[in-house]
């Protein structure tokens, strides 16, 4: 029974009640949902590398940032199809992912965190020089993306559906990477490298495929982002938003295990915590325009509250 | 492109390394002596430009007001080691980041609500606020000359700290073998504390000198710390010599791709594309210096002995 609350539980709920929100919840509810499961399909992929591998990576707004701008673009040369943009959206993350990944993946520790950090903000800077693009003013979306020619993610039911199924797809593939064969790897060589390499194997390249894979599920979050807000700025590659996204992945990790249902490398936990974390600064920015003045407090005091082992780290 | 515009963007270049070396400077001495990663380091900056502002409304002085903002500027880092970092030692790296990042959300909103949102200005000195005549055609205001002078001048007086006196040589110790330090009847919290105070202080000075240039708003650091980490990077952790040549380098080449890769384009490029293609690309020059180094020199050029 533990073994099961441990990896279906939790996000079997989850998932549950996300289905279910339809019946109760009224329009702007249904948006503020999707925008949490798209932040929850970052999360994911962030928890793929950061909760796997042990990678600390500080330029995943970028990847994601990278998808929305994908769509975007496409868009405004008048390609509005989302079986075309979503897939290149994805494709342009991914291999962003790649690049940057096999330089910064040669590295460790602090120099991966500062490295990824300083990608992210080439991203950023980029995004804010398109001029063709909005710039800085960033780009408004004429609609939202067409599927196979009809206008389906207009609908917020649809879009809701949409949004639920990629996510289910996404938390079911980073479960299935972490728990296969690959993933064993990723999370070996994140506890001990140096016994991965004696056996053999070398975790550079499951790093590498991991960070690639990562990139395409966040591009593909990004997508999905420009299609709710139907607007993208370079303001979504901010690293501020990366920031934001290792908290999901972390709160979450430590939610999960404190309910005993998880931990960091879990995707049912990064669902969580991005439930948890878009949800917390709904409710703070109803109370106050200033509600980081309480949320950066509050992290910290869960950071030096909880150690190690109350994130839950899977091994 | 005349000689005298590649000057004057060369002196911008330098100003803007000197700022990025200030900033560094802290940030690879506290993570080589303590090996904690300060994502706060930006809003030490940043901080140091928003008490310059007060302290210089209050006593109606730039000289006076700068000593008295720097003081506080070491208290607030004192306060702030105390709280946050101290129990952050031998936390793993992303501890570190999530908790200092949180300090970051607090401190930039903080700022909001002492000094409002809007940009603030700190009146620049009367004895610096005239230019002179560098050569024909080309002024230059002594303010901007000062600052590179004052920031070369602490580098001097840091590198004479770090490797001619007492003090240094802790640090210097503490960054190799820090429980050694501690075995040998050192209190190496007090020093870290001292380090991590002083990092702020350097930070603080560097945000202090660019105001009266810069506007002072909310977020202004954020920009500058992550271009110091790449100075950290190319610099090689933990070594202040690194970091003096990587700002410079880093200052320089993205000051002068900024003024002109467009026009170094048009040579190859329509003028359309160039136009399209320059600020991108300029934009990317540094990142892509750091990622050419990382190649050739995965530790940075000036490696701290491991």
């Amino acid at each position: 029974m533990t073994r099961f609350a441990q990896t279906l539980g939790l996000p079997l709920v989850l998932f549950l009640l996300l289905a279910a929100a339809p019946l109760w919840a009224d329009t702007f509810t249904l948006s503020l949902l999707a925008r949490a499961m798209i932040f929850a399909l970052a999360a994911i992929s962030l928890d793929l590398i950061l909760g796997g591998a042990g990678l600390v990576s500080f330029g995943h707004a970028a990847l994601m940032g990278i998808g929305a701008y994908g769509v975007g673009i496409l868009m405004a040369e008048g390609v509005s199809e989302a079986l075309i943009a979503f897939p290149v959206a994805m494709a342009a993350a991914g291999l962003f992912a790649l690049a940057t990944g096999a330089l910064s993946l040669k590295t460790r520790g602090v120099y991966f965190i500062m490295i990824t950090l300083a990608f992210g903000q080439m991203a950023f800077f980029v995004a804010q020089s398109l001029s063709a693009y909005g710039g800085d003013d960033g780009l408004s979306l004429a609609a939202r993306s067409l599927v196979a020619g009809e206008r389906w993610l207009r609908g917020p039911l649809a879009f809701h559906y949409t949004v639920l199924g990629l996510l289910a797809a996404g938390a079911l593939l980073c479960g299935a990477l972490l728990a296969a064969p690959f993933g064993r790897v990723l999370r070996a060589a994140k506890d001990n490298e140096r016994r991965v390499r004696a056996l053999g194997l070398d975790p550079y390249p499951y790093r590498l495929v991991a960070y690639g894979i990562a990139g395409a599920l966040a591009g593909l979050s990004g997508a999905l982002f420009a299609n709710l807000t139907e607007f993208v700025s370079p303001a979504f590659l901010s690293w501020h938003r990366s920031g934001e996204l290792i908290v999901m992945v972390v709160a979450g990790g430590m939610a999960a295990a404190a309910l005993k249902a998880g931990g960091l490398g879990r995707p049912g936990s990064a669902l969580l915590g991005a439930l948890l974390v878009v949800l917390l600064e709904e409710a703070l920015s109803d109370l106050t325009e200033h509600w980081r003045i309480v949320f950066g407090p509050l992290l910290v005091l869960l950071v030096l509250a909880g150690g190690k082992r109350a994130r839950g780290g899977r091994t | 492109m005349s000689t005298t515009l590649v000057l004057v963007q060369v002196l911008n270049g330098l100003q803007l390394g000197i700022l990025l070396f200030l900033v560094a400077a802290g940030l690879t001495l506290v993570f080589g002596v303590m090996d904690v990663i300060n994502l706060a380091h930006g809003v030490q900056y940043m901080l140091g430009a928003y008490l310059m502002v007060t302290a210089s409304a209050v006593t109606g002085s730039f000289w006076l007001g700068l000593p008295l903002a720097l003081a506080a500027a070491l208290v607030l880092g004192l306060v702030l080691e105390w709280l946050v970092i101290r129990p952050l030692y031998g936390r793993d790296h992303l501890e570190q980041v999530l908790a200092t990042f949180g300090v970051i959300l607090f401190v930039n909103e903080g700022v909001k609500l002492v000094w409002g949102a809007g940009p603030r200005a700190i009146p620049m000195p009367e004895a610096l606020s005239g230019s002179i005549r560098l050569m024909d055609g080309l002024n230059y205001p002594v303010y901007r000359l000062a600052l590179v002078a004052a920031g070369l001048a602490v580098a001097g007086l840091l590198y004479v700290l770090v490797t001619r006196t007492r003090a240094g040589m802790l640090v210097r110790a503490g960054a190799s073998n820090a429980p050694m330090v501690s075995a040998l009847g050192v209190d190496i919290g007090a020093l870290f504390a001292k380090v991590f105070a002083f990092g702020a202080m350097l930070a603080a000075f560097a945000g202090a000198m660019a105001g009266p240039i810069l506007s002072v708003e909310p977020g202004m650091g954020d920009g500058l710390l992550i271009l110091a980490f790449v100075v950290i990077v190319i610099g090689g952790i933990g070594s202040i010599r690194g970091a003096f040549v990587a700002a410079l380098l880093v200052g320089l080449i993205d000051t002068l791709g900024r003024s002109f890769l467009t026009d170094l384009l048009k040579l190859v490029l329509s003028a359309s594309a160039a136009t399209q293609a320059g600020p991108a690309l300029a934009s990317m020059t540094v990142y892509l210096l750091m990622a050419g180094i990382l190649i050739f020199r995965p530790r940075g050029l000036f490696p701290a002995p491991a």
